[in-house]
């Protein structure tokens, strides 16, 4: 039972990657990115490919950022220079996508038990070489996503980041700011698939494995977890608890948490929940379904009180 | 200055919906004026507008800045001089984002966006001072998102923005339209003051007739893509509204509407 909480955990902290992904493109560029099902596995492609030729295993999530943030690029160009409705772009790079980590992987690929991966590797092992490969799992992806998520509240506030949050809520304002708003797109476009991809390599990690399916419904995945952690948000900061701790100086911060923060808590309790799911039975192929009728529940319910998705 | 030259503007071409707005269409604004256009809907004041910071494509003609063509120069390009307030209150601002960033954004408008911090926490005071001036209760409200304020207070905060950094040109698209008279006033009052201050070549499309007649140096109407009433200096200075709007009565009544 306890293993099965921090494997679930474990998950809930490396997808989270997909959603801050997801974060940047669905809620504040405005953009639902479904290229999102073709990054995820070219990271994870990447990093199959890279670990059986006995790379360094925390180089491989330098080569994942990058080959993320190209397909982002791509999406990004077709999109702003070749004028391609957004939705049709991300297909697009999703469909080449598919072929083109085949071409990379070659098939499915497993990793085998005497390949180093990040969570055996020499430097965690000097650090937490007394814990289970479990718990260093969970710590491990616990770092990387707090690590991540601290970057990214950064950026947001930088000058870069202010003006990648304006393009989302209004492009107009953008222009007459002399700024090209198609660049900032892109630019969004590029962090959002290089996390998509790092979250990729992690899960190759984490499974030792890449399949060429392993990408199908990643995109609905950090909707899902995105959309829970924003409403929860939105719920949370109109409570009588955080209106209180508004009032008190030095606890400001915990009023009015991070739209990042809250993906994180979106992304495990989405986890959660299809775990809670599957342990009552439920079959595995039955699994996307589950994940498609709970997207749909969480959707519907935000909506119903009206909550648009409000970023940081 | 700022010219359009023998410009042609035509909706939907080769279609049976085609419509041609201009055709030979030229207008001079001279560096600093501040020109009133008044005219029906689908006379071309708003898409005049449009041509010249490059916002839709035109079919012949050149635009031009201080003599030098910038037709095929990209609209954000054209923003590096030009400043613009729409009518919706809301085109001018962030909504999602606070009145300081949405500030400090405007601030650093010309100079790069790169990773330093995006709010410089020295021109907080220099903020709150401008908002003072404004005297609609703004200084208070820096943390306040902008979408949470109300229509008037948006238009003065988006004019404050779109002339915050220096500037040549500014263009007002029927920028007090949606606004009530009272607030209307305030900010037309304010948009003088800055035009002034800052020596500013303005075009102010706008269907305030008494607007158009107090404030600018020159006045145009517009029918149907001819510019058919342009006064500037002591002949403005002596046009009343009732003029105006007797001229306007009458064009309506040549176009049937």
């Amino acid at each position: 039972m306890t293993d099965l909480l921090i494997s679930t955990l474990t998950q809930g902290l490396i997808y989270a990657l997909i959603s801050f992904g997801v974060y940047i493109t669905y809620s504040i560029l405005d953009f639902p990115d479904l290229g999102v099902d073709g990054t995820f596995p070219l990271g994870a492609a990447v990093t199959a490919v890279l670990l059986t030729r006995g790379v360094d295993p925390w180089l491989t999530l330098v080569a994942a950022v990058a080959v993320g943030a190209l397909a982002g690029l791509f999406t990004g160009v077709v999109h702003v220079c070749l004028r391609v409705r957004n939705l049709l772009a991300g297909i697009i790079t999703m469909t080449a996508l598919f072929s083109i980590n085949l071409q990379i992987a070659g098939s499915n690929l497993t990793v085998d038990r005497g390949t180093d991966t990040i969570f055996t590797s020499a430097p965690v092992m000097a650090l937490l070489g007394d814990m289970t490969l479990m718990g260093r799992k969970l710590v491990v992806s616990l770092v990387l996503a707090v690590v991540i998520k601290l970057l990214l509240d950064l950026y947001f506030k930088t000058k870069s980041g202010l003006l990648l949050r304006a393009v989302g809520d209004n492009a107009d304002l953008v222009t007459t700011l002399a700024k090209d708003r198609g660049a900032v797109k892109i630019l969004g476009l590029v962090i959002s698939n290089a996390l998509v991809a790092l979250a990729g390599c992690i899960v190759c990690h984490e499974q030792r494995s890449f399949s060429a399916t392993m990408g199908t419904g990643q995109l609905v995945y950090g909707l899902a977890a995105v959309i829970i952690g924003v409403s929860l948000m939105n719920f949370y900061a109109a409570s009588p608890a955080a209106r209180g701790l508004r009032k008190i100086r030095g606890l400001r911060v915990l009023a009015s948490p991070a739209g990042t923060t809250a993906v994180i808590l979106g992304s495990v309790l989405y986890k959660l929940c299809i775990q809670v799911a599957l342990s009552a039975g439920l079959p595995a192929n039955m699994m996307k379904l589950v994940t498609a009728m709970l997207f749909l529940l969480v959707l519907v319910l935000s909506g119903r009180k009206g909550e648009a998705i409000i970023h940081a | 200055m700022l010219e359009v030259r023998n410009i042609t503007k035509i909706y939907h071409p080769g279609t049976v919906t085609e419509q041609r707005l201009f055709e030979n269409f030229s207008l001079t604004v001279e560096q600093g004026q501040f020109v009133s256009i008044v005219g029906s809907n689908g006379s071309g004041k708003t898409s005049l507008l449009n041509i010249i910071c490059g916002s839709i494509p035109i079919e012949g003609g050149e635009v031009l800045v201080g003599g030098k063509p910038i037709t095929k120069m990209k609209d954000y390009r054209r923003y590096a001089t030009m400043g613009r307030v729409y009518q919706n209150p809301a085109a001018g601002t962030c909504p999602n984002l606070t009145m300081l960033e949405n500030l400090s954004l405007a601030d650093n408008k010309g100079r790069p966006f790169g990773l330093g911090r995006g709010i410089n926490r020295k021109r907080v005071d220099f903020y709150r001072e401008q908002l003072r001036a404004l005297d609609l209760g703004l200084e208070d409200k820096l943390d306040v998102k902008m979408g949470a304020l109300s229509g008037g207070q948006r238009q003065a905060v988006a004019l404050l923005m779109a002339t915050m950094t220096p500037l040549e040109f500014l263009i007002l698209d029927e920028h007090t339209a949606a606004l009530d008279p009272k607030t209307a006033e305030i900010i037309m009052r304010l948009t003088n003051q800055v035009i002034r201050e800052k020596h500013l070549t303005a075009m102010m499309v706008t269907h305030n007739l008494r607007h158009a007649v107090e404030y600018g140096d020159r006045m145009l109407m517009m029918n149907r893509g001819h510019i058919v009433l342009d006064r500037s200096g002591a002949e403005k200075a002596a046009t009343s509204v009732d003029d105006i709007l007797q001229q306007f009565n009458a064009l309506s009544l040549d176009s049937g509407t």
